[in-house]
């Protein structure tokens, strides 16, 4: 019998496309001070933790080793997870199935990038296989670029439908006090306008590279209660992998199979048929404005092509039925170890009724995806209910 | 002025260079033989008949060994994906920034059931289409190395619609 497990307390940093006034151990300090100071704890009162980023960004193995007075582990337990853009939640599902076994009672997950440091698209070409994908490899943009033709062939989607989901996240960022990309009078057409990375992919419908770190501290049963007025049970935690190489998806995004079958799963646990009216916000990962298109879709929030007329519709929009990404999402903020994480605590966050700025009002359940590695998913609903 | 003249905080610049040897194993060294060789592309076959570029050991939809069972794909192929890029992304193979623009896909070999990515000798996008028939354009036998990139890039099949 697994124990009830939620997020009670959430820290992020200012989040900015260079961090250059604190290291990395400093900036992890940021996440973590604010996230115990908002329930009074001290490091002392966390039993163990989990350690989320991309070496290869900042080339430095051992990470854990370097942040370890940072995290103040000596003496404790951390896993150091290394799984792409889904490690942010990947180390929030760690620390989940850590309490819920009764194996910990409280687990602090942290997430960090310094993209700034390193040469993030260099880095990537160490997410290739070496034998058969760097030779031809177009970094993260041409992959996104080319996947995104596949979508726009199978849904018929717009590139203004698209433009409504940049200028949708650079404007909700504006009430988010850490969001990095905060554009308050973005237009489609500006979208529409601005240089084209890799067609049909512009500038403005591509995330930003960020410096950053989020913690979220997960506690469980009668302790969380104690910890936050309003704790985040979490209702499901459900990760799904695809197959090796690039190619091995048929259709990539536009029938992304991780995330169609961890929605599957994760909605059957937590009872949901109707996504649309029984959650009330959602925190996806969407690295490009297409993505949140198709990941509408692939989240069962519309019919199957659907997408394009799911955002102008306005569902989606703060005061529509189901907001995504109130926070300004990936599109607005990306340190990619931090990122999942991110959508974690800002669910934490609208859940708790905490979300400064952006609360979405009532808010009784919300979801959280991470996306990473090669089309992985990782995904989270989290509710006001003990369950 | 450096950060040394000033009171901001300094940035420390590091560069590192990694050598790294990978042993191609059974598959990638039949494979790349035949193609560097005489210009063939072999996939692997799983016993429920999925035919998976790059070979590989296991089929990852079934779960079942491809018992060294290969199969001729190709040359013919179509396009299942495409972009033309614009940003200049470094070669992994040459550590130097590839001209750009540059056409870029998922190319599907006639015959095969899974995709590769590849570049592509067209960069006008309203040129390309999913389902485009293309042709593989080989690099001459004294460029060939055992990689991917002995194909230099697809092109468009000449009078395809």
């Amino acid at each position: 019998m697994s124990r009830a497990v939620a997020g009670v307390a959430v820290g992020q940093t200012h989040h900015a496309s260079r961090r250059t006034d604190v290291s990395m151990p400093e900036m992890i300090r940021e996440a973590i001070d604010r996230c115990l100071d908002s329930r009074g704890l001290r490091i002392k009162d966390v039993d163990a933790f989990v350690l989320g980023n991309m070496e290869m960004f900042e080339g430095i193995n051992y990470v854990e080793q370097w942040m370890s007075d940072a995290l103040g582990l000596a003496g404790k337990q951390v896993w150091k997870l290394n799984n792409g853009g889904t490690v942010g939640a990947s180390t929030a599902i760690t620390a989940y199935n850590l309490i819920a076994s009764g194996y910990h009672d409280r687990v602090l997950c942290v997430g960090f990038e310094k993209q700034s440091e390193g040469s993030t698209q260099s880095a990537i070409t160490t997410v290739g296989d070496p034998i058969w994908e760097r030779a031809v490899m177009a970094g993260a943009i041409g992959n996104f670029a080319a996947m995104t033709s596949v979508y726009v062939n199978e849904s018929g989607a717009t590139a203004e439908q698209a433009a409504k989901v940049a200028v949708k996240a650079r404007r909700n960022a504006c009430n988010n006090e850490y969001a990095h990309l905060k554009l308050p009078n973005i237009t489609v057409q500006e979208v529409l306008d601005s240089d084209m990375l890799a067609y049909p992919v512009r500038k403005l419908d591509m995330c930003p590279s960020s410096d950053g770190a989020a913690a979220v501290l997960f506690a469980a049963e009668d302790d969380a209660k104690k910890l936050s007025p309003r704790p985040a049970w979490v209702h499901a935690a459900v990760v799904a992998h695809d197959q090796q190489y690039m190619g091995d998806s048929p259709k990539r995004l536009a029938e992304m199979r991780s995330l169609i079958e961890a929605r599957t799963k994760a909605y059957k646990i937590a009872g949901i048929t109707d996504p649309v009216k029984e959650l009330d916000v959602a925190e996806v990962y969407e690295p490009a404005s297409y993505a949140e298109l198709a990941m509408y879709e692939c989240l069962a929030f519309c019919p199957k092509g659907g997408g394009g007329a799911h955002i102008d519709a306005g569902v989606s929009e703060m005061d529509g039925e189901l907001p995504v990404n109130p926070s300004g999402g990936v599109l607005s903020t990306n340190p990619v170890g931090a990122t999942a994480l991110i959508r974690v605590a800002e669910a934490t966050l609208q859940t708790m009724n905490e979300a400064t700025g952006h609360q979405v009002p009532n808010v009784r359940r919300a979801l959280a995806t991470g996306y990473g590695g090669n089309a992985w998913t990782d995904l989270m609903i989290l509710g006001t209910e003990r369950l | 002025m450096s950060s040394w003249d000033t009171d901001e905080p300094l940035r420390l610049p590091q560069q590192i260079t990694l050598n790294y040897r990978f042993a191609g194993g059974h598959h990638a060294s039949k494979f790349f033989r035949a193609l560097r060789g005489e210009q063939k592309i072999l996939a692997t076959k799983c016993p429920n008949g999925h035919v998976l570029l790059p070979p590989r050991p296991v089929c990852g939809l079934c779960n079942l060994p491809t018992n060294d069972n290969w199969v001729e794909v190709g040359p013919g192929a179509s396009l299942a994906g495409y972009t033309v890029v614009y940003v200049p992304f470094i070669d992994p193979m040459t550590g130097v920034k590839r001209p750009v623009p540059y056409g870029f896909g998922l190319v599907r070999f006639d015959g095969c059931d899974t995709n590769v990515y590849h570049l592509i000798d067209e960069t006008d996008p309203a040129k390309l289409r999913i389902g485009l028939p293309v042709e593989p354009v080989w690099k001459d036998e004294s460029e060939r190395t055992g990689s991917f990139a002995d194909i230099r890039w697809f092109k468009p099949v000449e009078g395809a619609e």
